[in-house]
C-alpha cells in the first residue's frame, strides 16, 4: 500500500469517506512525518493533539453517518500568520512571541468546520516580509530540495510562505494556507514544486490574519496539486461581514467545475515579461507552457502590460507604507514582547520594545513606509505609487479585452541557496517581479509546477485570470498540470 | 466683527478664534466594533478584540454614526459628500493602541456649512452673526490613561476607546471670549436639537480644541495660533482664550514669538501650558485606511436623514416670535434647550386643547409661565417638589382657571405648589382650599361699602383729588375678601361708588 | 531624494525602533538603495490619473448599530482583552508613568 502521506486532499478526503482508512490514522502518519522532519525547520510549533482531535471528531461523524465537511479528514499546516484560539501565533517575529489568541481567524475557522485539522503552526519569513524565509526569528526554512549532483547547499523554499512551501513540499502535510501580499504563495509554490493560489482579493477574509499590506494581502491554499487547490480555496473562502474589504459573493464550486478542455479560450503571453536577464530556462519553461495551452484548446494572444515594470517598485513603496501603520500596533502595551529598560518611559519603552521585537527586514520596511508617508514626501512617493497601481491594473483590464488568461513566469529564476540573496535586500525584492503586478491588481493567480531546471530545482508558471475567475485560472492550471506531467519529489535527506 | 481688545503696551489687538469641537456621536456601539459606547463601565470591560487592536483586528463601520454626522450636517446647512473616505492619522500613545485614529483628513462627511449666534448686547455681541463651519468628519475616539493609581506605572482603560467622534471644525470666525462660548452654546444646542450628540460636557461627550492667535487691530495677516486641547466647558473655552490672548499679547510685546503648538487649560491655575508630550504632532503620516472602501451615500439615505430631521432651534425661534406672537427674548429663552421647548410644546398643545384656543392664543401665557412663574415655584419648595406630578395636564389646568378669571395669579402658584407636592388635582385643590376668586358683585358691594363707610376722611380725600389713595381702598377690599376677590371686578367697582 | 544618517535618525524616531549609530551607518545606504530605486515611478506620467483607493471596485458596507452582536466584534470580554497583557493591573494595562 502507497505511504498514506504521499496522498493529498482529494485522495486522503475520499479514503476516509469511504473507509480506505480513518482520519486517525492520516493525523498520526502526518504527525510522525512533522516529527521527524525537524531539521526543515517548517513549523513553529506543532500541534499533534490537535490534528488528533480533529480526526477522531471526523471519524466520529462518519460512524454517526453525519454529512462530512469538504476538507473532512484532512490535517493541514497553518501558516503562523493565521491567528489561532489558545495556539501561540507569531508571525514569526520576537515582538509576538509567547503570544496566544483569545481567537481565531476567519479562514481557519473555516477549515475546522469543513473537517480539517491543525498539525501545526508553519514559519514564515517575519510579518510575511521576505522572499526566502530567512527573517523568521525562529530561523530559516530549508527546502527539501537539493541542487543535483551532491550539492549540500541548504535552499530556499521561497517566502514568506516558506513552512507552507517546504511542509506540503516534503509531504509533512497535504496542504497547508499560505497569505500572498506580493507573491508570498506563488513564489515558494514554485520553489519547491507544488501549487498555491492566490483568490481574487476579498475572497478569503483577513480577519484573524496578522496584517502586513492590507490593500494586497490575501490568502490562498497551497497543496499537491490543481484540484487540492480547488477544494481546499472553496473552504477557506467566503464573505466575512467582519472584513470591510471582503467579497459578498457566492463561493463557487471551483472543484466541482474544472475542466481542462481549453477550447474558445484565449491565453495572453505579455511580452513585458520577457525582461533581460530572465534565466533561459525559465523562458524554456515558458514556451512548454504556452504548448500545452495550444494543446489544450486554448488560442494564444499577444497582451501588452506596459506598466509592468513599475509594479515593483510602486508594490515597494505601497507594502512598506500600510506595514509602516499595521506594525503600530506591535508596541508592548497590550500583549508580546515588552522591553523596558531600568528608569525609562512610555516612549523609549517604545522604541526599545520594537528594536529588540522585530528584525533587520522589518525595520528596514517600516522605516522606508515611514518615510514615503512622512510629510512633504506623500504625494511623491505614495500618491504617486498609487496612480502607478492604476495603470498596473488598467492594463490587465485592457488585456483581458483580448485574453481569458495570462501566462507567465512564476518567478525569474528557480530556488537559490540560503544566504547568496540575503546581503542584498533589492537583488531579493526582484524576485517577486513576475508575481507583483498581479497582486496590485489584486487578480487571482497561480503557480503550478512544471519542470525542473538543469540543477533539479522545481519551476513554476504563473496563471492569473480576471477578477472572481479563479475558475478560468483553475481550468487552464489544470491543462497544464496534465501536460507537465511533474512528478519529481526531493530525496527524504531530513529524516 | 466684536469690540473686543486686548489692551497691550504698544496698542489694541484683537484675537482670532477657530474651535474645534469633538461631540460623541450618539450610538449604542462604537465606531467600528460592536462594543457598547455606554459611560461608567468597569475598566476595559466595554473593550472589543478590535478597540484593542488585537493582531488581523478590522474595523466595521457602524451606519448610525454616518447617519448621526449626516444629520448634523444637514442642521447647519452644510455640504454633504456623497463620497468620502478614512485615513489613518499615525502616532504612538498608550491610549491609542492601533498606533494610528481612523479619521477623515483628505475626504471629509460633511463639507462648508453654518450657524448663527444671535445678538446679546449685553454680552458684547452687536449683531446677529454667521460662523463659518469648515468641515466635519468621523473619527475614533481615544483611551484613558490614569496616572495617580501607582507610583510608577500610568493606568489604562480602552472603554472610551473607538466610541465615535464628529469634530466639527470652525473656520477662524470668531473674535471674542464671547462668541465663542456663543458659538458652543448654540452648536451644542443643534447637536441635542438633531440628538446626534448628547452634549454632555461633564461626561466628556463635547470638548473643543481652542485655536486662538493675536493681531494689532486692523492688522490683515493672521498672527501663529496656539492650540489648547480638550477643554470641556463654555467657560473654559472662554477663559482659555481670554489668558491665551493675553499671554500672546504680552510674549509679543516683550520681543518674543507665538510658536505653533499645542497647549493645555489648567482651570485650577487659570492659565494654559506648553504640552511637550506631542512633539511629532507635525507629522501624522495620513493615508486612506486600507481596511476600509471609500463611503459613498445613497439617495435615499440622504432622504432619510433630512426626513428625519426635527425642526431646528433658529426656525423655531423665528416660529415663536412670528406664529406665535412671541417676544424675542421669551422665543429665545424656549428654544435654547430641547428640555425647555420640549416642555413648552407639550404644555402648550395641553393648554390650548384644554381651552378650546388656538396655541397662538394662549402661547404669551403658556410662555410666561413655563419661563418664569414655574420654575420659580419649582424653585423655592426646592426637595419638596416631586417633579413626577408636573404633568402637563395639571399645569394646562391652572392655565385654564387663571384665564378664566378662576382663579388669581398669586392662587395659581398656591395651587402648582400643591400639586407639585401631593399630586392632586388643581381643580380639586382649588374648590377644597378655597384657592379660588370671588367675582360675585353683589358680595363684592357689600364689601366694599363697609370699607368706604369705615374710612370717610380718606374717601373725602380721595374726592379731593389724592388719587393715589385708589390703591389703599383696593388693599382694603381685598383684605376683607380674604384676597379672594377678583381684582378686576374689584377695581371697576370701586370706580363707580367712588365716582 | 536620499536620506541621511540624521534624516534615518528621525525616522527611526518617528517609527519608535530605538536605533544605536552603528545601525544607523548600516541603514543608510541600504535605505537609498531603495529610494533611488523606486525613483524610476517618477518617469511615469501620471496626469490625470486617479490614485487607487480599492483594488476591486466596492463599496464600504455599514453594519447595524447592535451592540456586542458577535462576541468576536464586542466587548464584555476583558479576560480575553488583558489575557497577554505584560502587565496587567486591576482590570487595567500597566505602562510605565506618563507624565503630561
Amino acid at each position: 500500500m502507497t505511504d498514506i502521506t504521499d496522498l493529498g486532499v482529494a485522495a486522503i478526503r475520499t479514503g476516509v469517506a469511504q473507509g480506505d482508512f480513518s482520519a486517525r490514522e492520516v493525523a498520526e502518519g502526518f504527525n510522525a512525518n512533522v516529527a521527524a522532519a525537524s531539521a526543515l525547520n517548517a513549523f513553529i510549533v506543532t500541534t499533534p493533539e490537535k490534528a488528533l482531535e480533529a480526526a477522531d471528531k471526523v471519524d466520529a461523524d462518519r460512524a454517526a453517518g453525519k454529512t462530512l465537511g469538504s476538507m473532512a479528514g484532512v490535517p493541514i499546516g497553518m501558516k503562523d500568520l493565521f491567528a489561532t484560539d489558545g495556539v501561540q501565533t507569531t508571525a514569526a517575529s520576537h515582538i509576538l512571541e509567547g503570544f496566544v489568541p483569545q481567537y481565531e481567524s476567519t479562514v481557519s475557522s473555516n477549515l475546522w468546520a469543513a473537517g480539517a485539522g491543525m498539525l501545526g503552526k508553519l514559519n514564515l519569513d517575519q510579518f510575511a516580509m521576505g522572499s526566502s524565509n530567512e527573517t523568521s526569528y525562529f530561523g530559516n526554512v530549508i527546502s527539501p530540495w537539493k541542487r543535483s549532483g551532491g550539492s549540500n547547499a541548504q535552499m530556499s523554499p521561497g517566502g514568506s510562505s516558506g513552512g507552507s512551501s517546504t511542509a506540503v513540499s516534503a509531504r509533512l502535510a497535504p496542504a497547508a494556507t499560505g497569505t500572498d501580499t506580493g507573491g508570498s504563495i506563488r513564489q515558494p509554490a514554485a520553489f519547491t514544486g507544488i501549487t498555491g493560489i492566490k483568490p481574487t482579493y476579498g475572497r478569503c477574509s483577513r480577519w484573524g490574519v496578522v496584517a502586513f499590506a492590507s490593500s494586497l494581502d490575501q490568502a490562498g491554499p497551497m497543496a499537491h496539486d490543481v484540484r487540492d487547490c480547488a477544494i481546499m480555496l472553496g473552504a477557506m473562502a467566503g464573505f466575512d461581514p467582519k472584513d470591510s474589504t471582503s467579497l459578498d459573493l457566492p463561493v463557487p464550486d471551483w472543484e466541482g467545475e474544472l475542466n481542462s478542455d481549453l477550447k474558445g479560450k484565449r491565453v495572453g503571453i505579455p511580452r513585458e515579461y520577457r525582461m533581460d536577464g530572465t534565466d533561459p530556462e525559465i523562458l524554456k519553461s515558458w514556451d512548454d507552457g504556452i504548448a500545452w495551452l495550444k494543446d489544450a484548446g486554448a488560442e494564444v494572444v499577444d497582451v501588452r502590460l506596459p506598466n509592468t515594470k513599475y509594479a515593483l517598485p510602486a508594490y515597494y513603496i505601497i507594502a512598506p507604507a500600510e506595514a509602516s501603520s499595521n506594525l503600530a500596533r506591535y508596541d508592548g502595551v497590550r500583549y508580546g514582547l515588552r522591553d523596558l529598560p531600568e528608569g525609562s518611559g512610555l516612549q523609549d519603552m517604545y522604541a526599545a520594545t520594537r528594536a529588540e521585537g522585530f528584525g533587520d527586514e522589518v525595520k528596514r520596511r517600516v522605516l522606508i513606509g515611514t518615510y514615503v508617508l512622512s510629510a512633504g514626501y506623500y504625494d511623491a512617493y505614495y500618491t504617486q505609487a498609487q496612480k502607478i497601481r492604476a495603470l498596473v491594473a488598467k492594463d490587465f483590464e485592457d488585456a483581458f479585452q483580448k485574453c481569458d488568461v495570462i501566462l507567465a513566469p512564476t518567478t525569474p529564476t528557480a530556488s537559490f541557496g540560503l544566504g547568496e540573496k540575503s546581503d542584498d535586500p533589492l537583488a531579493m525584492y526582484l524576485n517577486d517581479v513576475f508575481a507583483v503586478p498581479a497582486s496590485l491588481a489584486g487578480l487571482p493567480a497561480m503557480s503550478v509546477p512544471c519542470g525542473v531546471n538543469g540543477e533539479g530545482l522545481p519551476l513554476g508558471l504563473q496563471i492569473i485570470g480576471r477578477a472572481f475567475d479563479e475558475q478560468g485560472v483553475l481550468n487552464a492550471g489544470l491543462a497544464i498540470e496534465e501536460r507537465a506531467n511533474f512528478t519529481a519529489k526531493p530525496d527524504r535527506w531530513w529524516v | 466683527m466684536s469690540n473686543y481688545r486686548i489692551q497691550g503696551a504698544t496698542g489694541d489687538w484683537e484675537v482670532v478664534i477657530g474651535l474645534e469641537v469633538h461631540a460623541q456621536v450618539t450610538s449604542k456601539s462604537k465606531l467600528f466594533s460592536s462594543a457598547s459606547t455606554e459611560f461608567g463601565a468597569e475598566p476595559n470591560a466595554q473593550v472589543s478584540l478590535i478597540d484593542a487592536a488585537m493582531p488581523g483586528m478590522l474595523p466595521v463601520l457602524n451606519a448610525e454614526c454616518v447617519r448621526q454626522a449626516v444629520r448634523t450636517g444637514m442642521a447647519i446647512e452644510a455640504q454633504i459628500n456623497t463620497y468620502s473616505r478614512f485615513d489613518r492619522k499615525n502616532y504612538f500613545y498608550a491610549d491609542l493602541p492601533q498606533g494610528y485614529q481612523i479619521s477623515q483628513l483628505y475626504h471629509p462627511i460633511v463639507g462648508e456649512g453654518k450657524l448663527l449666534i444671535a445678538r446679546d448686547e449685553k454680552a458684547g455681541i452687536p449683531e446677529d452673526k454667521y460662523i463659518g463651519i469648515e468641515r466635519i468628519h468621523i473619527e475614533q475616539d481615544a483611551g484613558k490613561l490614569m496616572h495617580d493609581q501607582h507610583p510608577t506605572m500610568s493606568y489604562v482603560d480602552l472603554n472610551r476607546c473607538g466610541v465615535a467622534l464628529m469634530e466639527i471644525v470652525s473656520k477662524p470666525d470668531m473674535t471674542s471670549p464671547a462668541e465663542a462660548g456663543a458659538y458652543v452654546r448654540k452648536l451644542r444646542s443643534i447637536l441635542r436639537y438633531v440628538g446626534s450628540c448628547d452634549g454632555n460636557m461633564e461626561e466628556g461627550s463635547m470638548r473643543a480644541d481652542v485655536n486662538v492667535s493675536v493681531r494689532k487691530v486692523g492688522a490683515a495677516e493672521l498672527g501663529t495660533r496656539t492650540e489648547t486641547k480638550n477643554v470641556n466647558s463654555v467657560r473654559f473655552v472662554m477663559a482659555v482664550i481670554e489668558q491665551e490672548a493675553r499671554r500672546q499679547v504680552d510674549l509679543i510685546e516683550e520681543g518674543g514669538t507665538v510658536v505653533q503648538e499645542t497647549r493645555l487649560y489648567d482651570p485650577d491655575k487659570n492659565e494654559t501650558r506648553s504640552m511637550r508630550s506631542k512633539e511629532d504632532a507635525h507629522d501624522y503620516r495620513y493615508f486612506p485606511d486600507p481596511d476600509l472602501l471609500p463611503l459613498r451615500l445613497e439617495d435615499a439615505f440622504l432622504v432619510e436623514c433630512r426626513a428625519s430631521l426635527p425642526e431646528l432651534p433658529d426656525a423655531k425661534r423665528l416660529r415663536y416670535t412670528g406664529e406665535l406672537g412671541m417676544t424675542e427674548y421669551n422665543a429665545a429663552q424656549l428654544t435654547a434647550e430641547v428640555e425647555t421647548f420640549a416642555r413648552f410644546e407639550t404644555l402648550l398643545a395641553e393648554t390650548a386643547r384644554q381651552a378650546g384656543k388656538t396655541e397662538a392664543e394662549v402661547a404669551t401665557q403658556v410662555a410666561n409661565w413655563t419661563l418664569s412663574v414655574a420654575p420659580g415655584v419649582i424653585k423655592s419648595l426646592g426637595d419638596e417638589a416631586r417633579l413626577e406630578h408636573n404633568t402637563a395636564a395639571a399645569n394646562a389646568a391652572i392655565l385654564q382657571m387663571v384665564s378664566a378669571n378662576t382663579v388669581s395669579g398669586g392662587q395659581a402658584k398656591e395651587i402648582y405648589e400643591i400639586v407639585l407636592k401631593t399630586g392632586r388635582d388643581p381643580a380639586e385643590i382649588a374648590e377644597t382650599e378655597g384657592l379660588k376668586q370671588q367675582s360675585d358683585t353683589g358680595a363684592i358691594e357689600a364689601e366694599i361699602d363697609k370699607v368706604l363707610a369705615a374710612n370717610p376722611d380718606k374717601v373725602a380725600e380721595y374726592r379731593g383729588g389724592k388719587d393715589k389713595l385708589f390703591g389703599f381702598f383696593v388693599g382694603q377690599t381685598m383684605k376683607a375678601m380674604q384676597g379672594k376677590a377678583n381684582p378686576g371686578v374689584v377695581n371697576e367697582l370701586l370706580k363707580a361708588k367712588l365716582g | 531624494m536620499s536620506v541621511d544618517k540624521q534624516t534615518v535618525a528621525k525616522i527611526a524616531s518617528l517609527a519608535r525602533i530605538q536605533m544605536g549609530d552603528a545601525e544607523l551607518e548600516r541603514m543608510v545606504p541600504e535605505l537609498n538603495n531603495i529610494l533611488n530605486w523606486v525613483e524610476q515611478l517618477g518617469e511615469v506620467d501620471c496626469s490625470g490619473v486617479e490614485p487607487m483607493t480599492a483594488v476591486i471596485p466596492n463599496t464600504l458596507r455599514l453594519r447595524d448599530d447592535v451592540v456586542n452582536a458577535d462576541p468576536l466584534t464586542g466587548g464584555d470580554r476583558r479576560d480575553d482583552i488583558l489575557a497577554n497583557a505584560p502587565a496587567r493591573e486591576h482590570g487595567f494595562f500597566g505602562v510605565p508613568k506618563v507624565i503630561e
